[in-house]
C-alpha cells in the first residue's frame, strides 16, 4: 500500500506534470499573438454566406426562409445558407464562433452592441450606414445597434414591452382604460379590481432571477426619470432618483399585494399564461402576448384583451428596447456580400411585408396600409410607444452588471435587504465593471 | 481500486486469490518488459480518444489562466500570473456557489447510492415481469436533462404546478406554495430532488453489474453459517461492491459537481442566486461575461477539488476495503 | 436459495413503490402532452381536461418543412446514431485498456486512470472555444462524426474504469486455462472474459449511449443544422424566445425517452450474469 500511495506521489506528479506540460504546450501556441479578430476580409460581393437567426423570433423561420429566398432572386449571385437556434445558444453560439468565422451574418440583441463591438466580434458599419436611414428610422430603433456613437449592426426586430389589460376585468370594476396611462392610474384600478373582488392579485411581473427582471425594471427607471450610468458614463446613477424610486415602488405593490408574488419565479412566458389565464387584470410584456393571448387554443380571454402603451410615471414613459440587429460578423470572409443581405433583409419593403410576424423599423410603415391591416389593434399603440424607447447601459461588461442587478433586485423584492441597500451593494459591485 | 489488483484478497472465499506460481520470477524482468509495450498498446485507443480531443483545449485553458483573456479571439494579452485564481477566490458569490455545490453534491450522492443500491438489489431479484420493472427504472435516466429540468419547473410552479394542486387537494398544504421561487434552500433542495430522481437509475445500473460479480455460493455459506439477510449485506455485498462503489461515487460527485444543465432549465441560478453552482457561475463568468481567464481558473480550481475529494474516497475505500473481515 | 413468501411480497411490494414515484411525473407528461394549453395552466386544477388533443402527436411525427416535428425526427435519428458511434469506440477502448489496467503489470497504473479521470473533470464550457476552433479546423462543424468524437472523449474514462473493475473482478485461472491451451492474451481477452463481462459491458454501454443521449453544452454550440442537431437542442428549440408549449416539450421528452428503453428490454438479459448465479466455479 504504502508503494501504491508512493507511486502516485513520486512517478505519478513526474507523469501529470508530464502530460500537463504536453498540454501547455501546444496551448500556448495561441496566446502569443496573431492578430484579434480581424481574419475576415471584404470578399467579392459574391459567393455564398451563411447567416445565423433565431427561432420564433418575431419573423418565423418560414417567414426568414421565404425572405432569404425573394433575396436569392434579387442577387443571384449570392447564396444564403440560414441556421436557426434557440435564443438562449444565441450569445455562447455568436462568441464560440467568432475565432472560427462560421458566419457571416449574424443575429444579435439590443445588449450585446457594447460587449460584441469593444471585442470585435462584429463590425463596425457605421461607414456603410446611409444618412437617410437615420432619419427614416424610428428614434427608439436606431440605438438598438449603437455604441459610442458607431452603428455594429442594423435594426431588424423591434420589440418593447406593452401594458396589457383584461377589457372585461375592468369594465367589471368599472376602471377606464384611460386611467391607466400613469402608474399612479394602474395602481388605483389595481386597488379598485381587488376591493371589488374581481381578481385577486391584479398584477402580474416577469422578476425570475434573469434578464425578464431587469427589462421590468429598466421600464420603471425611465418611467420615474432615473439614468442607470451618469451622463459621462463613468459612474452608476441607479442607486438614488429615479431609480431607487421604480425599485421601491415594485416593492410596494408587492406588499399591497397588488402585485402576484409568484412573479419573482416568473418570466414572460409565466407572466402570458397567469395573463391568458384570467388570474391577472394587468401585465407588461413584449409584443407577441397580443396574438397569443388572444387565440382561443392558448388562452381563455381571447377577444378581451387591450394593449396600451406602458403608464408614465413622474417622467414619460419609454418602454424598454428589447430589439435586434442583423450585423456582419468580424470574422467573415464576405462581408461585402454579407451587407448586400443584411441591408436587404432590413429594407422597409421587406419588413412592411412581414409585419405580423414583427413591427417594422421605418417611421413610414406605420402608415403603411399593409402593415396597419397586419395588426390593426397593436399599430397604433406602437406607433407611440416605439418613437420612445430606454436602453439598458450600452457597456462592454454590462452581461456582468446584469448579473449583479438581478441578484440583488430579487434581494431587495424578497425582503432579505432595503431597495437602498440592495442597489447600493449593486452600484459597489458594479463601478468597477464601467471601466 | 480493484485496477491495481488481479484478484480478490483471499480471505473471502475458495479458489479465488491464487498468485503465480513462483516458477516464473525468473522470467520475470522481460515478462514485465512484454507486459509494458502491450499495456500501452491496449492503452493507446483510450488515450487517443481523449487526450486527442481534450489535451489542446485543456492546455490552453490552463494557459490563459494565467493570462488576462477577454475575447474569444487568439491575440496577445497581458500576462497575469495568479491574479485570476485570487480575484476569484476573493469573489464572495463563489463561495455562496461553492456552499450551494457542496451540499448538492453530498446531498445528492448520498441519496443516489443509497436508493441506488437497494434499486440495485431490487433489479437483480426475482421479481415476475422482471424486464417490465428494468424498463421503468431506465425511463428517468432516458429521459433527457433540460425535459427532466422544465418537468420539474413546471410541477412545482407556484402558479398552476400540479404538485400544489395535489397537496392542496390532499388538504396535505393549506394553499399553493412556491417551491422555486422564494426560498432558496427550498429551491436548492427541489434541484437535488430532480437530480435524485433521475440519476438513481444510473447508480443502481452501475451498482447491478458489480452485484453481478459476486458468487451467489458465498451467500449460501452465509446462510449456512446462520447469517441473516442484513448480515451478509453488510458483511458480503457491501465489502465486494466497494469498487462499484468507488466508481459511482466519484462519478456522480464528478457530475454534482459538474452540473449545469438542471439549474439551467429549473431555476436559472436563483432565486436570489440560491441555486447557483460553481459551474454555473463559472459558465456566467466564462461564457456570458466573456471573462475566459477567469473562467479557466476557475475551471481549474474545481478540478483540484474535485480530484482532491475523489483521491479522499479511494483512499478511504481503500482503508474499509482492506479492513474487512 | 428458494425465496420465502414474504421476501417475495416485499420485493413485489418495494418494486410496486419504486414503478410509482417513478412513473408518476412521467404520467403527468404523459397527460400534458395531450391536454389543450389552457388547461395546463388551469388554477385550480382540472383534472378532467377540457380539450384534449393529439395535435403535438400528430406534428411531431407528420409535421413537414420547417416545423418542430420535422426537426424532432432528424434529431432523433441524429442521437441514434451518434450514440451508436459513440457506444461502438468507447468500449472498445474502454474493453481494451480496462484489460490492461486490470491484468497487466506496469508502472503508474493507478495514475494513468486518475488523468483520464482528470480529463473528464474539466467543465466543459472551458474548453468549448478551443474545441470549437479545433472542430473548425478538422471540418467536423455540425456533423455527428465531429459529436461522437467528442462524446467519446466524455465516455471512455468510466468505460475505462468500469471495466477494469470488472475485469479485475474474474478469476485469473479461467484466462490462464485458456493460455495454457494456447489461446493469446487478446484471445483469452475475447473468448473467455467478454462473454462474462456482459453486465459490465451493458452497464458501460448504456452509460455511455445515455451520456450522448442527454449531452447538451457541446451539440448545442457544435451543431447548427438538422444534419447534425441531436435531441435536447432540438426540444430546446420547441421554445421560442418566450414562447413555451409545455405540453410539446412533454411529448418530446416522452418520445424521446423510449429508444433507450427499447434498447434495455432487447438487451437485458445481459444485465445478469453467470458469475452471479453460480454457474461459473472460481
Amino acid at each position: 500500500m504504502a508503494e501504491n500511495i508512493g507511486e502516485l506521489s513520486r512517478r505519478g506528479i513526474l507523469r501529470l506534470s508530464a502530460l500537463a506540460g504536453a498540454g501547455l504546450a501546444v496551448g500556448a501556441c495561441d496566446v502569443g499573438g496573431s492578430g484579434k479578430g480581424d481574419g475576415g476580409g471584404q470578399g467579392t460581393g459574391e459567393g455564398k454566406i451563411t447567416a445565423l437567426f433565431m427561432k420564433q423570433a418575431g419573423y418565423s423561420e418560414d417567414d426568414i426562409n421565404a425572405m432569404t429566398a425573394e433575396f436569392q432572386k434579387a442577387y443571384p449571385k449570392i447564396t444564403v445558407e440560414p441556421s436557426f437556434v434557440a435564443y438562449e445558444a444565441l450569445h455562447d453560439k455568436i462568441v464560440a464562433a467568432a475565432p472560427a468565422g462560421t458566419f457571416d451574418v449574424v443575429l444579435i440583441d439590443v445588449i450585446w452592441p457594447a460587449e460584441f463591438g469593444s471585442k470585435r466580434i462584429v463590425t463596425d458599419v457605421s461607414d456603410q450606414f446611409p444618412a437617410s436611414w437615420k432619419t427614416g428610422m424610428l428614434g427608439g430603433a436606431l440605438s438598438t445597434a449603437s455604441y459610442h456613437n458607431r452603428y455594429y449592426g442594423v435594426p431588424w426586430i423591434l420589440d418593447t414591452k406593452y401594458l396589457f389589460y383584461n377589457t372585461d376585468m375592468l369594465a367589471r370594476a368599472g376602471v377606464d382604460p384611460a386611467s391607466l396611462s400613469t402608474w399612479d392610474g394602474v395602481l388605483a384600478a389595481a386597488r379598485a379590481l381587488k376591493d371589488k373582488n374581481v381578481v385577486e392579485l391584479p398584477l402580474v411581473w416577469s422578476w425570475k432571477q434573469a434578464e425578464a427582471l431587469v427589462c421590468d425594471y429598466t421600464q420603471l427607471v425611465g418611467a420615474f426619470g432615473g439614468k442607470f450610468l451618469s451622463d459621462d458614463g463613468k459612474s452608476v446613477a441607479f442607486n438614488s432618483g429615479g431609480g431607487l424610486r421604480a425599485l421601491e415602488f415594485m416593492k410596494q405593490t408587492l406588499d399591497a399585494k397588488l402585485s402576484n408574488p409568484n412573479s419573482m419565479e416568473s418570466l414572460e412566458e409565466d407572466v402570458r399564461k397567469i395573463f391568458s389565464d384570467g388570474q391577472a387584470a394587468m401585465a407588461l410584456n413584449w409584443t407577441y402576448m397580443f396574438n397569443a393571448a388572444n387565440d382561443p387554443q392558448q388562452s381563455k380571454i381571447a377577444g378581451k384583451v387591450g394593449v396600451a402603451t406602458t403608464p408614465a410615471g413622474t417622467s414619460g414613459g419609454p418602454g424598454v428596447n428589447g430589439s435586434m440587429a442583423l450585423s456582419v460578423s468580424s470574422g467573415s470572409k464576405n462581408q461585402k456580400a454579407a451587407w448586400t443581405y443584411v441591408s436587404y433583409m432590413t429594407s422597409a419593403g421587406v419588413q412592411n411585408k412581414y409585419a405580423k410576424s414583427s413591427l417594422p423599423c421605418w417611421s413610414t410603415s406605420y402608415d403603411d396600409s399593409q402593415v396597419v391591416a397586419a395588426l390593426p389593434q397593436v399599430v397604433p399603440v406602437a406607433k407611440k410607444q416605439l418613437a420612445s424607447l430606454i436602453e439598458r447601459p450600452q457597456v462592454p461588461r454590462y452581461n456582468e452588471i446584469s448579473l449583479i442587478l438581478q441578484a440583488e433586485l430579487q434581494n431587495a423584492l424578497l425582503g432579505k435587504k432595503t431597495p437602498q441597500k440592495a442597489l447600493d451593494d449593486a452600484a459597489g459591485a458594479g463601478r468597477s465593471l464601467l471601466s | 481500486m480493484t485496477a491495481a489488483q488481479t484478484s480478490r484478497p483471499a480471505p473471502v472465499s475458495a479458489g479465488r486469490g491464487a498468485h503465480p506460481p513462483a516458477s516464473r520470477r525468473p522470467r520475470a524482468r522481460r515478462v514485465k518488459l512484454g507486459q509494458v509495450r502491450l499495456a500501452l498498446l491496449l492503452l493507446l485507443p483510450a488515450a487517443v480518444v481523449v487526450f486527442g480531443v481534450v489535451l489542446y483545449p485543456a492546455g490552453r485553458a490552463l494557459v490563459i489562466s494565467f493570462y488576462a483573456v477577454d475575447s474569444p479571439f487568439p491575440g496577445t494579452y497581458p500576462f497575469v500570473g495568479l491574479r485570476n485564481y485570487t480575484e476569484v477566490l476573493a469573489d464572495r458569490r463563489l463561495w455562496t456557489a461553492v456552499e450551494h455545490t457542496f451540499y448538492f453534491t453530498a446531498v445528492s450522492t448520498a441519496l443516489e447510492l443509497v436508493l441506488g443500491l437497494g434499486l440495485a438489489k431490487l433489479l437483480a431479484a426475482p421479481l415476475r415481469m422482471r424486464w417490465l420493472f428494468r424498463a421503468v427504472v431506465v425511463l428517468p435516466w432516458a429521459l433527457p436533462t433540460i425535459v427532466n429540468g422544465a418537468m420539474w419547473r413546471w410541477i412545482l410552479n407556484a402558479q398552476y404546478g400540479v404538485a400544489n394542486a395535489l397537496l392542496t387537494t390532499l388538504h396535505l398544504q393549506d394553499g399553493y406554495r412556491s417551491w422555486l421561487g422564494t426560498d432558496p434552500f427550498l429551491a436548492l433542495n427541489m434541484v437535488v430532488v430532480a437530480d435524485v430522481w433521475k440519476n438513481t437509475s444510473l447508480v443502481a445500473f452501475f451498482l447491478l453489474a458489480g452485484l453481478q460479480t459476486i458468487p451467489q455460493d458465498l451467500y449460501e455459506a452465509a446462510r449456512v453459517d446462520g447469517a441473516g439477510p442484513i448480515r451478509s449485506f453488510f458483511r458480503i455485498t457491501v465489502p465486494l461492491l466497494l469498487p462499484s462503489i468507488a466508481l459511482v461515487l466519484v462519478l456522480r460527485t464528478i457530475e454534482a459537481f459538474k452540473v449545469f444543465d438542471i439549474v439551467y432549465v429549473m431555476t436559472g441560478g436563483g432565486p436570489a442566486s440560491g441555486t447557483q453552482t460553481v459551474t454555473f457561475f463559472t459558465y456566467l463568468q466564462a461564457f456570458s461575461a466573456q471573462r475566459f481567464s477567469v473562467g479557466a481558473a476557475l475551471a481549474y480550481l474545481t478540478v483540484l477539488t474535485i480530484l482532491a475529494l475523489a483521491l479522499l474516497y479511494l483512499r478511504l475505500l481503500r482503508q474499509a476495503e482492506l479492513s474487512a473481515p | 436459495m428458494r425465496p420465502t413468501r414474504g421476501y417475495r411480497i416485499f420485493i413485489h411490494a418495494a418494486a410496486l413503490v419504486t414503478s410509482i414515484v417513478i412513473l408518476a411525473p412521467f404520467a403527468w407528461l404523459l397527460y400534458s402532452s395531450v391536454v389543450g394549453q389552457t388547461d395546463l395552466v388551469s388554477r385550480p386544477m382540472r383534472w378532467v381536461p377540457e380539450h384534449v388533443t393529439l395535435a403535438r402527436y400528430r406534428e411531431i411525427f407528420a409535421g413537414g418543412g420547417t416545423s418542430a416535428g420535422a426537426a424532432f425526427r432528424a434529431a432523433m435519428v441524429n442521437s441514434v446514431l451518434v450514440g451508436a458511434g459513440t457506444v461502438l469506440v468507447s468500449l472498445t477502448a474502454g474493453v481494451l485498456g480496462g484489460y490492461a489496467l486490470a491484468r497487466l503489470r506496469f508502472p503508474l497504473r493507478r495514475t494513468t486512470l486518475l488523468s483520464f479521470l482528470v480529463a473528464y473533470m474539466l467543465p466543459p464550457i472551458t474548453l468549448i472555444i478551443p474545441m470549437y476552433l479545433l472542430m473548425s479546423r478538422f471540418g467536423l462543424l455540425d456533423t455527428k462524426a465531429g459529436l461522437i468524437v467528442v462524446y467519446c472523449s466524455l465516455a471512455t474514462p468510466f468505460a475505462l474504469w468500469n471495466m477494469s473493475n470488472f475485469f479485475g473482478s474474474l478469476p485469473a485461472e479461467l484466462e490462464d486455462a485458456a493460455r495454457v491451451d494456447g489461446c493469446s492474451r487478446l484471445g483469452a481477452l475475447v473468448r473467455v472474459i467478454l462473454p462474462l463481462s456482459r453486465p459490465g459491458i451493458m452497464a458501460t454501454g448504456l452509460y455511455a449511449f445515455l451520456l450522448c443521449w442527454d449531452e447538451f453544452l457541446y451539440s448545442l454550440i457544435f451543431t447548427s443544422t438538422s444534419q447534425a442537431k441531436t435531441i435536447p437542442v432540438a426540444i430546446a428549440e420547441f421554445t421560442g424566445r418566450n414562447a413555451v408549449d409545455f405540453g410539446l416539450i412533454a411529448a418530446g421528452g416522452l418520445l424521446a425517452s423510449l429508444p433507450p428503453v427499447v434498447l434495455t428490454i432487447v438487451f437485458q438479459r445481459y444485465l445478469i450474469s453467470g458469475l452471479a448465479t453460480g454457474a461459473v466455479k472460481g
